[in-house]
């Protein structure tokens, strides 16, 4: 049996007439893991196989799950030193909601460290290898979630997408990753490293696939004081109305430019209205306000981590200050990196000029933001400004990796839903589109990505 | 002596919650063996969430307004960064009026017993930490140890101006405190630890030194004596008194440099962005207004302008659920409340003690029943059985003294001959009816039967 190509909702199909067994599912999935792990770390932690058969809409089909979920019993470890050994007592709600659905654990997917990172190498646990070309990263930092899919290691995926972590590595290779509108989605269990520009998100074989498990794990959480309940049924479209912003294309490689404005061609002539605006007039603070607010929430999220409850065992000798620094030690160098920038932000005499600013300019680009989308039921641009690069470059020049989040940010700085689909493809690497709509308008976006998916066809080789 | 200048930082439990500030563990720490009321909330897990206790935020601002602050409509929750053990999250949440944030409320007062009024500046919410035990002493102990029953109880901090100028005038701010709280129900004497405060004093305009948790108003204002001393001898060599942390030694009744040189600075404060603002409508005010009802004081005045005495008065006024009984049953029968408040501030207030009991009945028929019969209840021991039955919410049913036929014959004896001239013409039936009403009277309905019986007895003899 292979089951290479099958989406999730083609297994649910075969499973309802008879053709294929749960176990037989579960089977080929943890085989082909086990056995692609080893060179493309896509696992931190795969699980043996579940024997009882849970009852529900997933029929106990196993679902890799990002190593920053929390997972009663399992170990979860952010891709760090820190956590290496720590097991939660208790799940994240969007895992008990699967679970509830019916759904099992297959494995806990590898990560950059903490999620802080673009391109799934900063791990404790080694880099994520593209299943595209193993030599090139796969994005991240939901790095795992997202090689796991692609190489069926999974049929589908849970990650987390605090300035792009679900569509980075989505794009990169070549799969379907959804971004929920912030709240959509409960964050209890997600291990914080940004609270309030972060989500968990879906990555999938198809544009179906993400809808379906969405609307599982979607709805105001009495834990999460920050989630809500975003509309669920099914929006009807004919005509999607699309704006695409020029000075995000512009800012893409050539080939990344070329093979989007030719979806632009196909998508216009299967009936898209197709709409331009010159420019988005705070892009060149995006980022900025993004790594502020980021980092200066991860600074305090992290302080936690102090060798007491946590990590290794830490040589108490000498005074408090030599113990942190000792404790501190196991994180990796972007977390102490983002930490250090975070501490600094939120100093007095700092905080007014750079968190106060960045919190005001969120303001400002989500009120911008607002203003360009009304009237169409998307903005459509390119998820990543460029192809994969080979493993080890950006760690060589980290501005890289920064500059590599510019189109990706927006939606987390306005909490609107985005999806990330293959619109093109460039030598063995696709080049990914995604769809930004208005906040708790996640359906429309998932209906025009389904529609622009059945349009493009990019990846023929899948089995509907 | 110059003069001093003490602002205090008083943190209180509400302790009339039964749940934790940002989850459902129980708030019922005492005596709790450790680590049996916890969760990945209160012990910070990774990936928890705080989750506001609604409850909480009308419990404190049942407080606010008895302060006479007032409250802001939206006030936010910060996190404060600072490296402590029992700190879980080594963040505490808690609110900030700094950086963009308001606090629950600002701008009350209290006034001292001197007629001194006392600004309070603000008044927020925020998380209690958990606690370090050192088995022996904090000296000796290989290790410290961590219980987090108490970490996230729920904690308000009453921030004063610094308007007191003595120790003793600090001491009566924390006495004139508590009993305001216990006005709201928050009984801070019956929890230990449920009232911990933070000295800030200077001398002669000199730099400001913290005492930290110092517990109870006596110990308050032994610190501040020592401390103001301490500062006072400095000044007077000319050393220059430095701006520092100090702790409390309660037996050594010294205050110790606890830590270095501290700034705001190093707490790092920033809006908790998994808690959204905290609105306080006006509904909810007016809903706490009625709720917490009148101030001693305002009972006290009701209690004498019904004639009540002063020492009765006094008693039933300091304590809110006597008072409330008291005006139940006021309300019920009127002309029995000078009875009531007898009763209250000696039987039952003595139950209360010997019994430790928390809670008096809702409903008071059974205490009308008994206050009603109460000179026919036959001693006061079975008074006070019947009292301890009501309070134990049991039904509460008075059977008076029985009396025998023997007893009756002098009482009946004496009734005819006192009033002989009105009866001695009356006929047969008129007579016993006359002395029927003045004989149920005497001994009750109860006894009727037993009455016509003797009373029949008498006449045909005396016929």
């Amino acid at each position: 049996m292979n089951l290479e190509g099958y989406t999730l909702q083609l297994i649910l199909k075969e499973i309802e007439n008879g053709n294929l067994s749960p176990e037989d599912v579960n089977e080929f999935y943890h085989r082909r893991s086990a056995d692609l792990n080893r060179v493309l770390n896509a696992y931190i932690t795969l699980l043996d196989p579940e024997k009882s058969r849970p009852e529900g809409d997933l029929k106990g089909i196993a679902i890799a799950i990002k190593d920053n979920i929390s997972t009663k019993g399992v170990r979860t470890t952010c891709a760090s030193k820190m956590l290496e050994n720590y097991i939660p007592p208790y799940d994240a709600t969007a895992v008990s909601s699967l679970k509830k659905h019916g759904g099992s654990l297959l494995g806990k997917t590898n990560m950059d460290e903490f999620a802080m990172g673009s391109s799934g190498e900063n791990s404790a646990f080694g880099p994520t290898r593209n299943p595209l070309n193993r030599e090139y990263v796969t994005g991240g930092s939901s790095s795992g979630s997202a090689a796991a899919v692609a190489a069926d290691m999974a049929p589908i995926a849970l990650g987390s997408d605090t300035g792009g972590s679900v569509r980075a590595p989505a794009s990169f290779t070549g799969i379907i990753g959804f971004k929920p509108s912030y709240g959509a989605v409960s964050r209890y269990g997600l291990i914080a490293y940004a609270n309030s520009l972060e989500v968990i998100g879906i990555l999938g074989k198809s544009v179906q696939d993400v809808s379906l498990l969405f609307k599982m794990i979607a709805g105001k959480d009495p834990m999460d004081s920050t989630s809500v309940n975003v509309e669920l049924m099914e929006k009807n479209i004919s005509k999607p109305r699309i704006l695409v912003i020029k000075s995000f294309v512009e800012l893409s490689a050539d080939e990344v430019k070329k093979e989007f404005y030719s979806s632009i061609g196909k998508l216009e002539s299967a009936g898209f209205e197709i709409n331009y605006a010159d420019k988005f007039s705070l892009t060149d603070y995006m980022l900025s306000a993004y790594y502020t607010i980021a980092c200066a929430e991860a600074s305090t999220n992290l302080s936690r981590y102090d060798g007491i409850r946590y990590g290794p065992k830490v040589e108490s000798a000498g005074n408090w200050r030599d113990y942190i620094s000792r404790a501190r030690s196991f994180f990796g160098p972007e977390v102490k990196a983002r930490i250090m920038m975070g501490t600094f932000i939120l100093s007095a005499g700092y905080y007014e000029t750079y968190y106060l600013r960045a919190l005001q300019l969120r303001k400002i680009i989500k009120q911008e933001f607002e203003k360009i989308i009304s009237g169409y039921d998307a903005v459509y641009v390119p998820t990543m400004p460029v192809l994969p690069w080979r493993i080890g470059n950006a760690i060589e020049d980290p501005k890289i990796a920064y500059a590599a989040d510019v189109l990706t940010v927006l939606p987390n700085l306005t909490g609107s839903p985005a999806i990330s689909l293959p619109v093109g493809k460039v030598r063995e690497f696709f080049v990914g589109g995604q769809f930004i709509g208005l906040k708790d308008e996640d359906m429309k976006v998932l209906k025009v990505a389904e529609m622009a998916e059945n349009v493009l066809q990019v990846k023929k080789s899948g089995r509907n | 002596m110059e003069e001093i200048k003490v602002g205090l930082e008083v943190h209180v439990q509400l302790v009339t919650l039964r749940t934790k500030l940002f989850c459902s563990c129980s708030s019922d720490y005492r005596g709790k063996p450790p680590n049996v009321n916890i969760c990945p909330v209160c012990t910070g897990l990774p990936g928890s969430m705080p989750a506001l206790n609604r409850k909480a935020v009308e419990e404190a601002l049942k407080v606010v307004l008895m302060l006479n602050a007032q409250p802001y409509e939206t006030s936010y929750f910060f996190r404060k960064t600072y490296f402590y053990p029992d700190l879980p999250k080594n963040f505490q949440i808690t609110q900030y009026d700094k950086a963009g944030g308001y606090p629950l409320a600002h701008d009350g007062s209290l006034k001292l017993s001197n007629g001194k009024t006392v600004r309070i500046e603000r008044i927020h919410l925020e998380e209690d930490p958990g606690r370090i035990y050192y088995e022996g002493s904090r000296a000796t102990a290989r290790y410290s140890l961590i219980d987090y029953n108490r970490s996230g109880i729920a904690l308000i901090e009453i921030v004063t101006a610094p308007d007191m100028s003595s120790p003793e005038e600090a001491r009566d701010f924390v006495e004139r405190l508590t009993t305001i709280l216990s006005d709201v129900g928050i009984n801070v004497k019956d929890y230990e630890g449920a009232l911990r405060v933070d000295v800030n004093v200077s001398y002669a305009g000199g730099e400001r030194v913290e005492v930290k948790n110092v517990t109870g108003a006596a110990s308050v204002e032994k610190a501040i004596v020592y401390e103001a001393f301490r500062q006072k001898t400095m000044y007077e060599k000319g050393i220059k008194v430095v701006r520092e942390t100090r702790a409390w030694d309660e037996k050594r009744r010294i205050t110790i440099a606890s830590r270095g040189k501290e700034f705001e600075a190093e707490y790092r404060y920033m809006p908790e962005p998994d808690l959204p603002p905290v609105t306080v409508t006006e509904s909810l005010i007016q809903k706490v207004k009625d709720e917490i009802g009148g101030s001693q004081e305002e009972r006290y005045r009701e209690l004498i302008s019904d004639g009540i005495n002063e020492e009765l008065a006094k008693k039933i006024s300091s304590d809110k659920d006597l008072f409330n009984v008291y005006e139940k049953i006021k309300f019920y029968e009127p002309s029995l409340k000078q009875l009531a408040a007898n009763v209250l501030a000696n039987e039952i207030s003595y139950l209360i003690k010997r019994y430790s009991i928390k809670n008096l009945p809702e409903d008071v028929s059974g205490l009308a029943e008994i206050l009603q019969n109460y000179k026919m209840i036959p001693d006061h021991e079975s008074a006070v059985a019947y009292l301890k039955k009501w309070m134990d919410g049991e039904r509460v049913k008075v059977s008076l003294k029985t009396v025998s036929a023997e007893d009756l014959h002098d009482d009946i004896m004496q009734t005819i001959s006192e009033n002989y001239d009105k009866i001695k013409n009356l006929e047969y039936s008129k007579k016993f009816e006359f002395l029927m009403g003045i004989l149920i009277k005497k001994f009750g309905k109860e006894n009727k039967k037993v009455l016509v019986e003797e009373l029949t007895k008498v006449l045909n003899k005396t016929k």
